[in-house]
């Protein structure tokens, strides 16, 4: 009943919003929201540098993404205004990567496919990327996850247990890295914030341990996108955008039902 | 970039220190936390660190845990060492929910049995399925407590840990301290400006400003010239932490 084309998008895109479920907990537990804009921004920037030496988009966007993020890490360490500078930088890698991509020859190039992502027309190639990608994310993840709780609540607290904060930090960001390289064909380098951010804060209400957020954030990214392909297709409306749509609007139902819970 | 916290292999005896600082230098933002300090810590005892606001108290504790560089100097620990660490507030952000059984599990999972008794042993009843965030003041400091518990530690290190607790609450906290260093046999080091609770409870008093001014018995700190020349004299001492003027120097820290 499914056209293959619709099997391959949904299982893209569940790839990527099963990883970004968790790994976006994190992102706002840390309040690292403007942090994963500028990882993401930075993918437009290494679109234009794998074209332009003709390596493969996915490593160019990996390695870009890499050393954005580890160059906030190294920033950061140093106690700077990090919310400018974290303004300067998504906005400067976002304004470059737009710069770059007019430099390159092919006339056809569809800049929106990177910026807004373009989900229909993913490849089985590109989804075993996604599935290894979200794989490994999640692996890592689970590994230090203890680690990782203990050290985003008090860095003091994992030094106590033997624990070094700056690793698991480290952790952090190259999964933000990786997941930005996955997801950018599903919702584009504009998106990613909405798959990050918005299945988490959906999750928050129900919620009773960091575990059930971590599960119920995937969960909500993973309804997301069955519910985004869905919109799109009944009224032909921009695929990636829709999700983050779909997104948004469980967000504000969850939030009202746990308000009124409130209030009762 | 932490200091340089090195497992000493040799001798285990059981009176070698748990902890070693020597000639300990820390420079935060270019100036001068801690200059040339020194100490150690035995099994089994209770230390508290006086000094003012800005003495570098918290700076030294967290220099024990091996989380502040270090300029010069070394802190050596004893191999195997387990540290209990009770910070003296933890923010817990709005979006992270988390009860105080998942609390206590952190960074290792523990026994549904263990974390009874470790909230037992801080003096609370059965409350793992409350979150974090509805606690009082008083019950989030014993969860710290009872979580830094749970790892049977060799030394437990406290920060202010009775800030927001009334004067009651206080003394309340630092008997049940010294209670569970009778029955558990760890050894304590915690800074306090509560002056009072200094003298009673504590084996030996280091007392601190950026250096170590003085430090030995509570009998011989509170008669030492240096104690009274930062808190003042006689009982009000507590009183006297907060009014007296914290200037002086003894040439050696710039701080």
């Amino acid at each position: 009943m499914f056209e293959p084309f619709l099997l391959r998008a949904g299982l893209a895109g569940l790839g990527v919003a099963l990883a970004a479920g968790p790994l976006g907990c994190f992102v706002v537990w840390r309040r690292m929201a403007y942090f994963s804009d500028a990882t993401a921004h930075a993918a437009l920037l290494g679109v234009a540098l794998a074209l332009a030496w003709q390596a493969p988009v996915l490593l160019g966007v990996l390695v870009v993404a890499l050393g954005m993020a580890l160059t906030i890490w190294r920033l950061s360490e140093g106690g700077l205004a990090l919310d400018t500078l974290l303004g300067v930088l998504a906005h400067g890698a976002l304004a470059a990567g737009l710069v770059a991509v007019s430099f390159l020859p092919q006339v056809t190039l569809d800049l929106s496919a990177f910026l807004f992502g373009d989900i229909l027309s993913v490849g089985w190639t590109d989804v075993a990327a996604i599935w290894a990608g979200a794989t490994a994310i999640l692996a890592l993840l689970a590994w230090r996850w203890h680690a990782l709780l203990t050290a985003t609540l008090e860095p003091d607290l994992a030094r106590a247990a033997g624990l070094d904060p700056g690793r698991e930090r480290l952790v952090l960001v190259v999964t933000l890295a990786l997941t930005v390289a996955v997801a950018l064909k599903v919702v584009g380098a504009l998106l990613i914030g909405a798959l990050l951010i918005v299945p988490p804060a959906a999750a928050r209400p129900l919620a009773r341990t960091p575990e059930e957020m971590a599960a119920g954030a995937a969960a909500v990214g993973a309804t997301s996108v069955a519910a985004g392909l869905w919109a799109s297709l009944t009224w032909d409306t921009p695929t990636g955008p829709s999700i983050a749509c779909a997104a948004m609007a469980i967000f504000a139902l969850v939030t009202a039902a746990a308000a009124l819970v409130r209030a009762r | 970039m932490t200091a340089p916290v090195r497992a000493v292999a040799a001798d285990a005896a059981p009176d070698a220190p748990l902890i070693e600082v020597t000639h300990l230098t820390v420079r935060q933002g270019g100036r001068t936390a801690l200059h040339d300090v020194s100490l150690a810590i035995a099994p089994g005892e209770i230390v508290t660190v006086v000094g003012p606001n800005g003495s570098g108290k918290t700076t030294l504790l967290r220099a024990l845990l091996g989380g502040t560089p270090a300029a010069a100097g070394t802190i050596r620990r004893r191999p195997g060492l387990t540290l209990g660490y009770v910070p003296q507030k933890l923010a817990v952000d709005a979006t992270l929910p988390l009860t105080v059984d998942r609390f206590l599990s952190l960074p290792r999972r523990a026994a549904p049995a263990d974390r009874r008794a470790a909230l037992e042993q801080a003096g609370l009843g059965d409350l793992g399925g409350r979150q974090m965030t509805a606690l009082s003041g008083g019950q989030f400091q014993r969860v710290l407590l009872a979580r830094a518990l749970l790892t049977r530690p060799d030394l437990l290190l406290l920060d202010e840990p009775t800030t927001g607790l009334d004067q009651t609450g206080s003394a309340a906290f630092y008997r049940r301290i010294e209670a569970l260093r009778n029955e558990m046999g760890c050894a304590v080091v915690m800074v306090s400006h509560d002056l009072h609770v200094v003298m009673s409870a504590s084996d030996r008093v280091i007392c601190l400003n950026g250096h170590v001014c003085c430090h030995g018995t509570p009998a011989t700190v509170a008669s030492a010239p240096e104690y009274r020349a930062l808190f003042g004299t006689g009982t009000g001492g507590a009183l006297a932490l907060y009014q007296h003027a914290h200037d002086h120097s003894h040439g050696t820290a710039d701080g």
